[in-house]
């Protein structure tokens, strides 16, 4: 496939030359579950394949699992509803990256707002009470301002039990976050 | 025409396309209603109102359910592939989709097979399926906020969840991110970067800031970066300059905010119902001062 009128960057040519720049890996301890993993994944609709796995992930098995990346939180509550667990989860381009771990903390006085990655979550430090989530583009975002918003943070479910993307999984760390700064 | 394109969290909503109107607190779609709050509801809306306050009509709109599971999106890409290039529009505004490169890559080449693009915004979901693709420089305007800037300021990050922790996430380091943006070409044309000051730039230089009236309570409320998106692209639709249109976007949504009387937890539609006054203020300003570039603080 080829563009036109456009030039794309040399750096990015999933189509091309074969990188996959929204594609993940799913490490196992063996082949086993990676049968396992890859059926229940396939059962479920997603599109992945069992490849051999670059150097930074020669750990234990021969082979991972390539999976929509975003699609991230949900596969792993997937594996972990059936005892699952894989060693790794890594972005296929840059198997060394790791998610985001930076909290910006905001207080407004009656409010704190958490932000991890490009989400946010704030609630109101008297009640508790999940007030506003914001940021993130993915589309579990506002299905998950929708269930969260009005909830109490004791009592909201946690956004990776509900949610399906990276979005998703970052309103997790940030609700983890806020948790904490709470104690609770 | 104006084309708006998104999801609503809502698995069973069908995939729809057709004017809408709003009616209060809510969106009419081809019969169905869809409760305005952050998101793409949030996007349509303001647009909604800021083409009405602009004289223009109604923008067309492409939704579908989706909740996350990326079933809804990959449907209304398949459509849009097929329909969108069969339509007449001049303003495409892409949102709230599941991040797929290679159904971006087809949508984006059923339009370049047309001929000339029509004029591209992306914000939200599309706006990483767009910096991935590595076509990032074909759209004419991205809204990241500071965590989406930090994203596309990141040439290995898949998504912002993995951006590298050493490009920091500061606002007193907005400079150096938009230049690794654009250096990386990973930025569209143009950049109105939403935060406690807005940012316009383009590759070559920052071409101003917006910073009044300061709102902070408006960061946390869901769906102020999408009503900020929506006005844009009504301003572009009518024909304002991409940069400018970005200045002016930024001030009416700021303005909106502070009229809104906000705390951390109002929600989005006390903001959207304040937009008409909010951009009738500012153009009234604008055409009051003679002032071409809008009032955005040139940047030093």
């Amino acid at each position: 496939m080829t563009f036109k009128l456009f030039k794309r960057k040399e750096k990015t040519t999933p189509l091309t030359k074969g990188k996959s720049p929204d594609r993940g890996f799913l490490a196992f301890a063996n082949t086993s579950e990676v049968i396992k993993a890859e059926s229940l994944i396939k059962e479920k609709g997603w599109r992945v394949r069992v490849m051999g796995p670059p150097p930074e992930l020669r750990t234990g098995c021969d082979l991972v699992i390539e999976f929509p990346l975003v699609e991230q939180l949900n596969i792993l509550r997937l594996l972990e509803e059936n005892k699952l667990t894989p060693l790794e989860v890594v972005p296929v381009d840059d198997p060394l990256l790791k998610p985001v771990d930076l909290f910006k903390t905001t207080d407004y006085g009656q409010y704190l707002m958490v932000r991890a990655a490009n989400m946010k979550l704030t609630i109101d430090k008297e009640t508790l009470q999940i007030v506003n989530v914001s940021g993130g583009g993915c589309p579990d975002v506002p299905y998950l301002g929708a269930i969260l918003v009005g909830k109490d943070l004791q009592e909201a479910p946690p956004p990776r039990e509900v949610g399906h993307t990276l979005c998703g999984y970052a309103l997790q760390l940030a609700y983890e976050e806020i948790k904490r700064q709470c104690s609770l | 025409m104006l084309a708006l394109i998104g999801t609503v969290p809502d698995k069973d909503f069908p995939l729809v396309s057709g004017s809408v109107a709003l009616k209060g607190g809510s969106l009419s779609l081809d019969g169905r209603e869809i409760s305005v709050n952050r998101g793409t509801p949030a996007l349509i809306a303001a647009t909604c109102v800021a083409c009405k306050g602009l004289g223009l009509s109604t923008p067309l709109c492409f939704v579908v359910g989706d909740e996350g599971l990326g079933k809804g999106s990959r449907r209304l890409y398949a459509y849009l592939k097929d329909q969108l290039p069969a339509t007449d529009v001049q303003v495409v505004t892409f949102h709230y989709l599941q991040p797929d490169v290679d159904w971006h890559n087809r949508v984006l080449l059923a339009l370049e097979e047309k001929g000339q693009l029509p004029l591209l915004i992306a914000d939200a979901g599309y706006m990483y399926a767009a910096k991935m693709s590595g076509f990032a420089s074909c759209y004419d305007l991205f809204t990241p906020d500071l965590g989406e800037l930090s994203f596309l300021a990141d040439e290995m990050a898949p998504h912002p969840f993995y951006t590298r922790g050493f490009i920091l996430h500061e606002e007193g380091n907005v400079p150096d991110l938009i230049k690794r943006a654009f250096e990386g070409e990973n930025a569209a044309k143009t950049l109105l970067i939403k935060g406690s000051k807005d940012y316009i730039c383009t590759k070559e230089k920052i071409l101003g800031t917006v910073d009044t009236p300061h709102v902070p309570a408006l960061e946390p409320i869901g769906g102020t970066g999408d009503t900020l998106t929506g006005i844009v692209a009504a301003l572009t639709y009518a024909g304002y300059p991409v940069a400018e249109a970005a200045t002016i976007a930024a001030r009416v949504n700021r303005l909106a905010g502070a009229l809104a009387n906000p705390t951390p937890a109002t929600q989005v539609a006390d903001v959207v119902k304040k937009i008409p006054e909010a951009l009738e203020s500012v153009l009234e300003e604008i055409v009051k001062d003679g002032d071409g570039a809008c009032a955005a603080k040139k940047y030093a």
